[in-house]
Protein backbone atom coordinates (compact mmCIF):
# COMPACT_ATOMS: atom_id res chain seq x y z
CA UNK A 1 0.00 0.00 0.00
CA UNK A 2 1.45 3.52 -0.76
CA UNK A 3 1.54 6.10 1.47
CA UNK A 4 -0.30 9.23 1.47
CA UNK A 5 3.05 10.96 0.45
CA UNK A 6 3.66 8.81 -2.69
CA UNK A 7 0.01 9.70 -3.68
CA UNK A 8 0.44 13.23 -3.60
CA UNK A 9 3.84 12.95 -4.83
CA UNK A 10 2.27 11.02 -7.87
CA UNK A 11 -0.74 13.29 -8.17
CA UNK A 12 1.57 16.63 -8.72
CA UNK A 13 3.50 14.35 -11.34
CA UNK A 14 -0.05 13.58 -13.33
CA UNK A 15 -1.21 17.21 -12.98
CA UNK A 16 2.54 18.81 -14.03
CA UNK A 17 2.08 16.63 -16.68
CA UNK A 18 -1.45 17.49 -17.84
CA UNK A 19 -0.29 20.81 -17.86
CA UNK A 20 2.14 19.50 -20.33
CA UNK A 21 -0.11 18.32 -22.73
CA UNK A 22 -2.56 20.91 -22.40
CA UNK A 23 -0.29 23.27 -23.64
CA UNK A 24 0.44 21.19 -26.65
CA UNK A 25 -2.88 20.82 -27.79
CA UNK A 26 -3.31 24.67 -27.56
CA UNK A 27 -0.41 25.04 -29.68
CA UNK A 28 -0.94 22.52 -31.95
CA UNK A 29 -5.09 23.85 -32.32
CA UNK A 30 -3.45 27.09 -33.28
CA UNK A 31 -0.47 25.63 -35.55
CA UNK A 32 -3.89 23.56 -37.04
CA UNK A 33 -6.06 26.54 -38.02
CA UNK A 34 -3.00 28.42 -39.66
CA UNK A 35 -1.97 25.30 -41.54
CA UNK A 36 -5.90 24.94 -43.03
CA UNK A 37 -5.88 28.22 -43.97
CA UNK A 38 -3.12 27.81 -45.93
CA UNK A 39 -4.61 24.14 -47.58
CA UNK A 40 -7.39 26.17 -48.24
CA UNK A 41 -5.47 29.39 -49.96
CA UNK A 42 -3.49 27.59 -52.24
CA UNK A 43 -6.74 25.30 -53.32
CA UNK A 44 -8.20 28.23 -56.03
CA UNK A 45 -4.70 28.00 -57.71
CA UNK A 46 -4.42 23.98 -57.46
CA UNK A 47 -8.07 24.22 -59.08
CA UNK A 48 -7.01 26.59 -61.69
CA UNK A 49 -4.04 25.06 -62.93
CA UNK A 50 -5.42 21.91 -63.29
CA UNK A 51 -8.50 23.02 -65.50
CA UNK A 52 -5.65 24.49 -67.79
CA UNK A 53 -3.70 21.92 -67.81
CA UNK A 54 -6.80 19.67 -69.12
CA UNK A 55 -7.23 22.11 -71.52
CA UNK A 56 -4.24 21.79 -72.88
CA UNK A 57 -3.67 18.61 -73.04
CA UNK A 58 -6.73 18.27 -74.90
CA UNK A 59 -5.64 20.46 -77.74
CA UNK A 60 -4.07 18.62 -81.00
CA UNK A 61 -0.18 19.14 -81.29
CA UNK A 62 1.41 19.48 -84.63
CA UNK A 63 3.81 16.61 -84.19
CA UNK A 64 3.58 13.54 -82.43
CA UNK A 65 6.08 14.63 -79.06
CA UNK A 66 4.52 14.06 -76.04
CA UNK A 67 5.74 15.75 -73.27
CA UNK A 68 8.41 13.99 -70.50
CA UNK A 69 6.21 14.75 -67.89
CA UNK A 70 3.01 12.88 -69.93
CA UNK A 71 4.64 10.33 -71.18
CA UNK A 72 4.08 6.54 -70.33
CA UNK A 73 6.65 3.88 -69.31
CA UNK A 74 6.70 0.32 -68.96
CA UNK A 75 7.11 0.67 -65.12
CA UNK A 76 10.54 -0.65 -63.69
CA UNK A 77 11.24 1.93 -61.19
CA UNK A 78 8.96 3.61 -58.64
CA UNK A 79 9.71 6.70 -57.03
CA UNK A 80 7.97 7.06 -54.07
CA UNK A 81 8.09 10.67 -52.06
CA UNK A 82 7.10 9.95 -48.48
CA UNK A 83 5.49 12.89 -46.50
CA UNK A 84 5.20 12.33 -42.65
CA UNK A 85 6.05 14.94 -39.41
CA UNK A 86 9.19 15.53 -38.29
CA UNK A 87 7.78 15.30 -34.47
CA UNK A 88 6.00 12.35 -32.84
CA UNK A 89 3.15 12.75 -29.60
CA UNK A 90 0.82 12.78 -32.48
CA UNK A 91 -1.31 10.07 -31.98
CA UNK A 92 -1.41 7.37 -34.43
CA UNK A 93 -0.30 9.56 -37.40
CA UNK A 94 2.91 8.39 -38.56
CA UNK A 95 2.26 4.85 -37.71
CA UNK A 96 -0.61 5.35 -40.14
CA UNK A 97 1.20 6.93 -43.11
CA UNK A 98 4.00 4.31 -42.74
CA UNK A 99 2.06 1.13 -42.79
CA UNK A 100 0.55 2.49 -45.83
CA UNK A 101 3.79 2.84 -47.40
CA UNK A 102 5.31 -0.37 -46.47
CA UNK A 103 2.01 -1.89 -47.53
CA UNK A 104 2.69 -0.27 -51.07
CA UNK A 105 6.22 -1.17 -51.11
CA UNK A 106 5.51 -4.87 -50.49
CA UNK A 107 2.91 -4.74 -53.07
CA UNK A 108 4.81 -3.38 -55.71
CA UNK A 109 6.24 -5.59 -58.52
CA UNK A 110 8.48 -2.62 -59.29
CA UNK A 111 11.59 -1.31 -57.55
CA UNK A 112 11.09 1.32 -55.33
CA UNK A 113 12.78 4.19 -53.87
CA UNK A 114 11.67 6.49 -51.77
CA UNK A 115 12.47 10.33 -51.14
CA UNK A 116 11.40 11.43 -47.39
CA UNK A 117 10.14 14.17 -45.71
CA UNK A 118 10.12 14.37 -42.09
CA UNK A 119 12.41 12.32 -39.59
CA UNK A 120 9.30 9.85 -38.68
CA UNK A 121 9.22 8.87 -42.54
CA UNK A 122 13.24 8.49 -42.35
CA UNK A 123 13.44 6.41 -39.43
CA UNK A 124 10.88 4.19 -40.51
CA UNK A 125 12.11 3.61 -44.11
CA UNK A 126 15.63 3.70 -43.20
CA UNK A 127 15.19 0.95 -40.73
CA UNK A 128 12.82 -1.54 -42.25
CA UNK A 129 13.97 -0.59 -46.02
CA UNK A 130 16.50 -0.45 -48.16
CA UNK A 131 14.63 2.04 -50.31
CA UNK A 132 15.69 5.56 -49.28
CA UNK A 133 17.06 7.84 -51.72
CA UNK A 134 16.74 11.32 -50.24
CA UNK A 135 15.73 12.55 -47.33
CA UNK A 136 14.24 15.86 -46.38
CA UNK A 137 13.79 17.19 -42.86
CA UNK A 138 13.14 20.42 -40.66
CA UNK A 139 10.61 21.68 -43.10
CA UNK A 140 8.96 24.66 -40.98
CA UNK A 141 5.40 24.46 -39.75
CA UNK A 142 4.93 27.53 -41.84
CA UNK A 143 6.54 25.84 -45.21
CA UNK A 144 6.55 28.34 -48.43
CA UNK A 145 6.50 27.03 -51.79
CA UNK A 146 9.68 27.95 -52.46
CA UNK A 147 10.85 25.48 -49.61
CA UNK A 148 9.52 22.67 -51.60
CA UNK A 149 10.71 23.09 -54.93
CA UNK A 150 14.04 21.27 -53.80
CA UNK A 151 11.94 18.15 -53.20
CA UNK A 152 9.74 18.66 -56.67
CA UNK A 153 12.69 19.24 -58.78
CA UNK A 154 14.44 15.94 -57.51
CA UNK A 155 11.00 14.24 -58.68
CA UNK A 156 10.81 15.78 -61.89
CA UNK A 157 14.99 15.29 -62.70
CA UNK A 158 14.66 11.89 -61.65
CA UNK A 159 11.65 11.30 -63.79
CA UNK A 160 12.47 13.10 -67.17
CA UNK A 161 16.07 11.19 -66.42
CA UNK A 162 14.57 7.94 -66.56
CA UNK A 163 15.32 7.27 -62.87
CA UNK A 164 11.72 6.56 -61.86
CA UNK A 165 9.01 5.56 -64.49
CA UNK A 166 6.22 6.51 -62.30
CA UNK A 167 6.65 8.82 -59.14
CA UNK A 168 3.87 8.39 -56.45
CA UNK A 169 3.32 11.04 -53.36
CA UNK A 170 2.15 9.63 -49.51
CA UNK A 171 0.88 12.16 -47.58
CA UNK A 172 -1.64 12.29 -44.52
CA UNK A 173 -4.89 14.16 -46.42
CA UNK A 174 -6.45 16.08 -43.97
CA UNK A 175 -10.35 15.61 -43.75
CA UNK A 176 -11.16 16.73 -40.59
CA UNK A 177 -10.02 17.92 -37.33
CA UNK A 178 -11.14 14.42 -35.96
CA UNK A 179 -9.57 12.50 -39.15
CA UNK A 180 -7.02 12.02 -41.44
CA UNK A 181 -7.04 9.90 -44.13
CA UNK A 182 -3.27 8.11 -45.53
CA UNK A 183 -3.75 8.35 -49.33
CA UNK A 184 -0.85 7.25 -51.80
CA UNK A 185 -1.60 9.29 -55.17
CA UNK A 186 0.46 8.96 -58.44
CA UNK A 187 1.34 12.30 -59.32
CA UNK A 188 3.83 11.53 -62.25
CA UNK A 189 3.63 10.83 -65.43
CA UNK A 190 0.94 13.52 -65.02
CA UNK A 191 -2.40 12.57 -66.28
CA UNK A 192 -4.83 15.18 -67.42
CA UNK A 193 -8.30 15.17 -66.51
CA UNK A 194 -10.83 14.90 -69.29
CA UNK A 195 -12.53 17.45 -70.02
CA UNK A 196 -16.57 18.32 -70.89
CA UNK A 197 -16.44 19.77 -74.12
CA UNK A 198 -17.92 22.54 -73.25
CA UNK A 199 -14.94 23.48 -71.95
CA UNK A 200 -12.56 23.21 -75.19
CA UNK A 201 -12.52 27.00 -76.26
CA UNK A 202 -10.36 28.42 -79.02
CA UNK A 203 -7.45 29.73 -76.90
CA UNK A 204 -5.10 32.19 -78.82
CA UNK A 205 -1.67 30.52 -77.29
CA UNK A 206 1.21 32.89 -76.78
CA UNK A 207 3.81 31.38 -77.31
CA UNK A 208 2.01 28.13 -78.69
CA UNK A 209 0.48 25.49 -76.54
CA UNK A 210 3.29 23.78 -76.35
CA UNK A 211 5.84 25.96 -74.55
CA UNK A 212 2.79 26.41 -72.57
CA UNK A 213 2.35 23.12 -71.50
CA UNK A 214 5.97 22.31 -70.68
CA UNK A 215 5.75 25.38 -68.74
CA UNK A 216 3.12 24.65 -66.93
CA UNK A 217 3.43 20.76 -66.45
CA UNK A 218 6.96 20.90 -63.63
CA UNK A 219 4.66 23.90 -62.25
CA UNK A 220 1.51 21.46 -62.01
CA UNK A 221 4.13 18.86 -60.07
CA UNK A 222 5.52 21.17 -57.62
CA UNK A 223 1.74 22.32 -56.92
CA UNK A 224 1.11 19.13 -56.07
CA UNK A 225 4.13 18.54 -53.49
CA UNK A 226 3.75 22.04 -51.91
CA UNK A 227 -0.12 20.89 -51.49
CA UNK A 228 0.35 17.49 -49.92
CA UNK A 229 2.96 18.72 -47.77
CA UNK A 230 0.58 21.31 -46.53
CA UNK A 231 -1.87 18.72 -46.02
CA UNK A 232 0.60 16.76 -43.89
CA UNK A 233 1.16 19.79 -41.66
CA UNK A 234 -2.89 20.48 -40.99
CA UNK A 235 -2.87 16.60 -40.31
CA UNK A 236 -0.06 16.48 -38.14
CA UNK A 237 -1.25 19.69 -35.86
CA UNK A 238 -4.94 18.19 -35.67
CA UNK A 239 -3.73 14.47 -35.26
CA UNK A 240 -1.45 16.44 -32.08
CA UNK A 241 -4.04 18.88 -31.04
CA UNK A 242 -6.59 15.66 -30.55
CA UNK A 243 -4.28 13.20 -28.87
CA UNK A 244 -2.88 15.94 -26.61
CA UNK A 245 -6.26 16.94 -25.77
CA UNK A 246 -7.36 13.22 -24.49
CA UNK A 247 -3.95 12.96 -22.46
CA UNK A 248 -5.01 16.05 -20.83
CA UNK A 249 -8.19 14.41 -20.23
CA UNK A 250 -7.02 11.47 -19.05
CA UNK A 251 -4.14 13.15 -16.80
CA UNK A 252 -7.47 15.02 -14.96
CA UNK A 253 -9.38 11.97 -14.54
CA UNK A 254 -6.10 10.29 -13.32
CA UNK A 255 -5.46 12.97 -10.86
CA UNK A 256 -9.03 12.89 -9.95
CA UNK A 257 -8.94 9.48 -8.86
CA UNK A 258 -5.34 9.40 -7.31
CA UNK A 259 -7.03 11.91 -4.98
CA UNK A 260 -10.08 10.28 -4.27
CA UNK A 261 -7.92 7.24 -2.82
CA UNK A 262 -5.69 9.53 -1.22
CA UNK A 263 -8.28 10.41 0.60
CA UNK A 264 -9.38 7.54 1.71
CA UNK A 265 -6.33 6.75 2.76
CA UNK A 266 -5.55 9.66 5.04
CA UNK A 267 -8.99 9.80 6.87
CA UNK A 268 -7.93 5.94 7.21
CA UNK A 269 -4.95 6.96 8.89
CA UNK A 270 -6.57 9.26 11.07
CA UNK A 271 -9.66 6.76 12.02
CA UNK A 272 -6.62 4.63 12.76
CA UNK A 273 -4.64 7.37 15.01
CA UNK A 274 -8.42 8.19 17.00
CA UNK A 275 -8.95 4.55 18.08
CA UNK A 276 -5.67 3.99 19.11
CA UNK A 277 -5.54 7.05 21.07
CA UNK A 278 -9.56 6.20 22.37
CA UNK A 279 -7.94 2.51 22.69
CA UNK A 280 -5.17 3.98 25.21
CA UNK A 281 -7.47 6.31 27.08
CA UNK A 282 -9.89 3.45 27.92
CA UNK A 283 -7.41 1.25 28.80
CA UNK A 284 -5.43 3.80 30.89
CA UNK A 285 -8.94 4.80 32.80
CA UNK A 286 -10.20 1.35 33.06
CA UNK B 1 -18.02 46.98 -68.69
CA UNK B 2 -15.50 46.23 -66.14
CA UNK B 3 -14.15 42.80 -66.35
CA UNK B 4 -13.11 40.38 -63.54
CA UNK B 5 -9.40 39.95 -62.56
CA UNK B 6 -8.05 37.12 -60.29
CA UNK B 7 -4.97 37.00 -59.08
CA UNK B 8 -3.71 33.81 -57.35
CA UNK B 9 0.00 32.32 -56.22
CA UNK B 10 0.00 28.87 -55.15
CA UNK B 11 0.20 30.31 -51.48
CA UNK B 12 -3.31 32.59 -51.51
CA UNK B 13 -5.18 34.87 -53.51
CA UNK B 14 -3.50 38.25 -54.35
CA UNK B 15 -6.85 40.28 -54.97
CA UNK B 16 -10.17 39.81 -56.67
CA UNK B 17 -12.33 41.94 -58.04
CA UNK B 18 -13.41 44.41 -60.81
CA UNK B 19 -11.24 46.36 -63.27
CA UNK B 20 -11.27 48.45 -66.13
CA UNK B 21 -7.79 47.35 -67.92
CA UNK B 22 -4.52 45.84 -67.02
CA UNK B 23 -0.86 45.90 -68.77
CA UNK B 24 0.99 41.95 -68.49
CA UNK B 25 5.11 41.41 -68.94
CA UNK B 26 3.91 38.38 -71.39
CA UNK B 27 6.97 36.55 -72.88
CA UNK B 28 6.46 38.18 -76.25
CA UNK B 29 6.42 41.78 -74.63
CA UNK B 30 4.15 43.88 -72.69
CA UNK B 31 0.52 42.80 -73.14
CA UNK B 32 -2.62 45.17 -72.77
CA UNK B 33 -6.08 43.24 -71.89
CA UNK B 34 -9.04 45.32 -72.34
CA UNK B 35 -12.67 44.06 -71.11
CA UNK B 36 -13.72 41.72 -74.10
CA UNK B 37 -10.66 40.43 -75.17
CA UNK B 38 -10.84 37.12 -76.83
CA UNK B 39 -9.76 33.94 -75.09
CA UNK B 40 -5.80 33.95 -74.82
CA UNK B 41 -3.78 31.80 -72.18
CA UNK B 42 0.18 33.00 -72.17
CA UNK B 43 3.32 32.66 -69.85
CA UNK B 44 4.43 35.78 -68.29
CA UNK B 45 7.82 36.74 -67.74
CA UNK B 46 9.35 38.34 -64.27
CA UNK B 47 8.02 42.02 -64.72
CA UNK B 48 5.76 44.46 -63.59
CA UNK B 49 1.40 44.23 -63.57
CA UNK B 50 -0.53 47.44 -64.33
CA UNK B 51 -4.13 46.82 -63.22
CA UNK B 52 -6.35 49.88 -63.96
CA UNK B 53 -9.26 50.23 -61.70
CA UNK B 54 -12.09 53.38 -61.84
CA UNK B 55 -9.02 55.53 -62.36
CA UNK B 56 -6.69 54.26 -60.12
CA UNK B 57 -3.57 52.57 -61.12
CA UNK B 58 -1.84 50.12 -59.30
CA UNK B 59 1.35 48.06 -59.81
CA UNK B 60 2.43 44.44 -58.72
CA UNK B 61 5.87 42.57 -59.01
CA UNK B 62 5.55 39.08 -60.46
CA UNK B 63 8.02 36.93 -61.08
CA UNK B 64 6.36 35.19 -64.06
CA UNK B 65 3.06 32.48 -63.86
CA UNK B 66 0.43 32.05 -66.64
CA UNK B 67 -2.83 35.19 -67.64
CA UNK B 68 -5.69 33.22 -68.46
CA UNK B 69 -8.56 35.44 -70.44
CA UNK B 70 -11.76 33.64 -71.14
CA UNK B 71 -15.30 35.45 -71.44
CA UNK B 72 -14.69 38.85 -69.49
CA UNK B 73 -12.53 36.68 -67.03
CA UNK B 74 -8.88 37.37 -66.37
CA UNK B 75 -7.01 34.88 -64.16
CA UNK B 76 -3.42 35.80 -63.64
CA UNK B 77 -1.84 32.50 -62.04
CA UNK B 78 1.92 34.29 -60.76
CA UNK B 79 4.42 32.22 -59.28
CA UNK B 80 4.86 35.54 -56.87
CA UNK B 81 3.17 38.79 -56.47
CA UNK B 82 3.70 41.51 -55.01
CA UNK B 83 1.93 44.86 -54.42
CA UNK B 84 4.10 48.15 -54.13
CA UNK B 85 3.24 48.42 -51.03
CA UNK B 86 4.31 45.18 -49.83
CA UNK B 87 7.95 45.72 -50.91
CA UNK B 88 10.64 46.67 -48.84
CA UNK B 89 12.64 49.37 -51.06
CA UNK B 90 15.97 48.63 -49.27
CA UNK B 91 15.57 44.86 -49.20
CA UNK B 92 14.74 44.70 -52.75
CA UNK B 93 17.78 46.88 -53.44
CA UNK B 94 20.45 44.52 -51.03
CA UNK B 95 18.81 42.03 -53.09
CA UNK B 96 19.54 43.09 -56.18
CA UNK B 97 23.01 43.70 -55.02
CA UNK B 98 23.05 40.24 -53.68
CA UNK B 99 21.98 38.88 -57.54
CA UNK B 100 24.20 41.26 -59.30
CA UNK B 101 26.96 39.32 -57.65
CA UNK B 102 26.16 36.17 -58.00
CA UNK B 103 26.17 36.49 -61.72
CA UNK B 104 29.32 38.03 -61.32
CA UNK B 105 30.58 35.04 -58.84
CA UNK B 106 28.90 32.26 -60.88
CA UNK B 107 30.79 29.01 -61.25
CA UNK B 108 28.17 27.35 -63.45
CA UNK B 109 26.13 27.67 -66.31
CA UNK B 110 23.32 26.15 -64.27
CA UNK B 111 24.29 28.36 -61.74
CA UNK B 112 24.13 31.08 -64.04
CA UNK B 113 20.97 30.65 -64.85
CA UNK B 114 19.51 30.87 -61.33
CA UNK B 115 21.38 33.87 -60.64
CA UNK B 116 20.17 35.85 -63.61
CA UNK B 117 17.07 34.85 -62.65
CA UNK B 118 16.66 35.90 -59.40
CA UNK B 119 18.78 39.38 -60.95
CA UNK B 120 15.58 39.35 -62.86
CA UNK B 121 13.25 38.88 -60.07
CA UNK B 122 14.97 41.66 -57.96
CA UNK B 123 15.07 44.40 -60.55
CA UNK B 124 11.24 43.95 -60.92
CA UNK B 125 10.60 44.25 -56.90
CA UNK B 126 13.13 47.50 -57.24
CA UNK B 127 11.67 48.83 -60.14
CA UNK B 128 8.03 48.22 -58.98
CA UNK B 129 8.96 49.55 -55.35
CA UNK B 130 10.37 52.57 -56.86
CA UNK B 131 6.73 53.35 -58.14
CA UNK B 132 5.63 53.98 -54.62
CA UNK B 133 6.80 57.54 -54.64
CA UNK B 134 6.99 58.45 -58.50
CA UNK B 135 3.93 57.38 -59.23
CA UNK B 136 0.27 57.66 -57.95
CA UNK B 137 -0.97 54.44 -57.15
CA UNK B 138 -3.97 52.40 -55.10
CA UNK B 139 -2.57 49.39 -52.98
CA UNK B 140 -4.00 46.20 -54.06
CA UNK B 141 -2.82 44.06 -51.13
CA UNK B 142 -5.29 42.32 -49.01
CA UNK B 143 -4.66 43.16 -45.07
CA UNK B 144 -1.66 40.92 -44.11
CA UNK B 145 -2.47 37.37 -42.82
CA UNK B 146 -0.86 37.09 -38.71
Amino acid sequence: MPSVRDIRRRIRSVENTGKVTNAMSLIAASKMRRAQLAVTDGRPYAEKIHEVIATLAAQPTDDDTVHPLLETRPVNTVGMVVITPDRGLAGGMHANINRQVARFILDSDATVRSIVVGRKGRDFLVRYTDTVQAVFTDLSDRVSLADTTAISRLVIDGYTAGEFDEVHLAYMRFVSTVQQQPVIERILPVEPAALESAQRVGYIYEPDPATVLSALLPQFVEMQVYHAILESIASEQSARMVAMRNATDNANQLASDLTLVMNKLRQDSITNELLDLVGGQVAMEG
Amino acid sequence: MPMQLQIITAEREVFSGEVDALVAPGVAGQLGILPNHAPLMTVLQPGELLVRAGGDDSYLALSGGYLEVLGNQVIVLADAAEDVDEIDEARAQEALVRAQERVAGRESDIELEQAVASLRRAQVRVTVARRRRSTPHRSLAPQARQ
